[in-house]
């Protein structure tokens, strides 16, 4: 299977199955198109040479090179490549289970009151209540138990708001410490906070013992306050900002994320994203479509995918600008490592969700993920008993993107591996369902990842990326009629 | 060749052989919390080609 586009002025070729992308000139790209609608050789030969009869700098020495150019790849394995893998796929619930990383919810409370959190105000539609240090130390414990040989662990503090439980965040990263080295382990945690709670000694601790940090901000402040309110009903803007900006200028390069979620009424999202890179300073950001009930007015809607489409393209192109000018930004989403990324088993096996992964209540309860709290059909069991529910855990070990028939046809599905099972079960009732309208917006967010680095091995301004590519030629920098960098 | 330029990108078929070793990261630990994207997690194992 393959998938062809054009964007920013580039043609692309992207080979499912072998992971490969190919930048091309016009005539492979018709080339490409005719092979792939089941044209042989030579018939795509005669029907091309018809169609650039017109185009004396088209020879027919040119249509033969692009088609030998087209078998060299396809003997290589690296376009039109089978799909080799589905065996690969269920041979996966023969593996061994281990747990390797816990979302621990610290806090089922929040000291602000966003009318969109999926969590429900830090509640997840239950009762309020703090992890106490004896149930996380027990989770961590579960954790190491049942790591197998993995030797990094995650450990994400998540809520409602889980600096809400700073004092147990603290014991139970002190805790981890003193076991990692004798269990053979190396703990990385993450804090994922809305910042009225932090303080100085947050920042300290959390810039020496967080592998990460995720900052939720929505991006400009009218925006930002429409929803991130306080109980009382007042926007946390102002009162979070200088607090993040304190955190990552202390932070030196250590990672983090400014995290957004973007609705319907703020579909222009670019312009968040930009105000938090040149007026707020930050460059790791990450934005995210609203998870809400349809009907409800935040709700993304059809008429708003097109808007939504041309604002990443909008932001890819913008990035480029940027990394010209010697100021580049990242956009979590655009991260994509190509020649060093997922191994195939992670490109169909996906999150880990239930299996690898799991969320643990203030009260010790395993659920798949965080998006799964407070349902009673989905609690897998507690870190005491550990799993009870081996049906359920044995369900999502089969959830990969073979067992999901929406996927069967879908270009991306090695990027996403099937996608969000909390997400497909909200929006089919299914957990091998597929949340479509997500999938429109991840693929177009793939594209435009893949076309900058086709940009980067390409585009002579961005040379000393970190691509190389494999041969020089094919299409041009930019078309005429571009103007996304204007 | 002169009409397509290969981007480099990691060999999915010899991965079958070389990959699944599980440390590398889990998808929604790191920014995302509500969707899927498997392709930005980085691999653990630095001899992966």
């Amino acid at each position: 299977m393959i998938h062809q586009y054009k964007l920013g002025g580039y043609n692309i070729v992207v080979d499912v199955y072998s992971g490969s992308v190919h930048a091309v000139d016009e005539l492979a790209y018709d080339a490409i198109a005719l092979i792939d609608a089941g044209h042989p050789r030579a018939e795509a030969e005669d029907l091309l040479a018809k169609k650039y009869a017109g185009h004396p700098e088209v020879s027919a020495a040119d249509i033969s090179d692009c088609f030998d150019d087209i078998d060299e790849l396809t003997a290589a394995g690296k376009l039109f490549a089978p799909d080799a893998y589905e065996d690969k796929a269920f041979e996966f619930k023969k593996r061994s289970t281990v747990v390797k990383a816990l979302c621990l919810h610290v806090a089922h409370t929040c000291n602000l009151n966003c009318h969109y959190c999926f969590a429900a105000q830090g509640k997840f539609h239950g009762e309020s209540g703090l992890m106490s240090f004896e149930t996380g130390k027990r989770a961590l414990d579960f954790l190491v138990e049942h790591s197998g040989s993995r030797h990094n662990l995650e450990v994400d503090f998540f809520g409602g708001e889980p600096l809400m439980n700073f004092e147990v965040c603290k014991q139970l990263v002190a805790y981890a410490r003193s076991i990692e080295k004798q269990a053979g382990k190396n703990f990385r945690f993450t804090l994922t906070t809305n910042g009225i709670g932090i303080t100085d000694e947050v920042i300290e601790w959390a810039n020496r013992e967080c592998y990460n940090v995720v900052l939720s901000l929505d991006g400009r402040k009218e925006v930002n306050d429409r929803f991130r309110k306080d109980l009382a009903g007042n926007g946390s803007y102002d009162r979070i900002v200088p607090k993040f900006q304190k955190l990552v200028k202390a932070r030196g390069d250590k990672n983090y994320y400014m995290r957004g979620t973007f609705t319907h009424y703020n579909t222009d999202f670019t312009n968040d994203l930009f105000h938090m890179a040149d007026d707020l300073g930050f460059t790791e950001l990450s934005m995210e479509p609203v998870v809400s009930a349809a009907g409800s007015p935040e709700a993304l809607t059809e008429a708003d995918l097109p808007v939504l489409f041309d604002q990443y393209e909008l932001l890819a192109k913008d990035m480029l600008r940027r990394e010209k000018a010697g100021k580049p930004i990242t956009f979590y989403h655009y991260m994509i490592d190509l020649a060093h990324g997922p191994c195939i088993y992670k490109r169909i096996s996906g999150c880990g969700s239930g299996t690898e992964y799991m969320a643990v209540t203030p009260w010790g309860d395993l659920y798949p993920c965080h998006q799964f709290v407070g349902d009673p059909d989905y609690k897998l069991g507690n870190v005491w008993d550990g799993v009870t529910n081996t049906a359920l855990r044995d369900e999502f070990k089969l959830c990969n993107v073979y067992a999901r028939p929406d996927c069967a046809d879908c270009w991306a599905r090695l990027y996403c591996a099937g996608g969000c099972a909390a997400n497909a079960l909200h929006a089919t009732g299914d957990i091998h369902g597929v949340y479509e309208y997500g999938c429109k917006l991840f693929r177009k967010r793939i594209e435009c990842a893949l076309m900058l680095k086709v940009a980067e091995a390409m585009d002579p301004e961005l040379a000393g990326a970190s691509l190389s590519a494999e041969a020089s030629a094919g299409g041009q920098a930019c078309s005429e009629d571009c103007t996304g960098c204007e | 060749m002169k009409h397509i330029l290969s981007l480099d990108t990691r060999d999915m078929a010899k991965s079958v052989e070389n990959g699944g070793c599980g440390e590398c990261q889990t998808s929604c630990q790191s920014a995302c919390k509500t969707s899927c994207g498997i392709a930005n997690q980085p691999c653990e194992k630095a001899e992966n080609n």
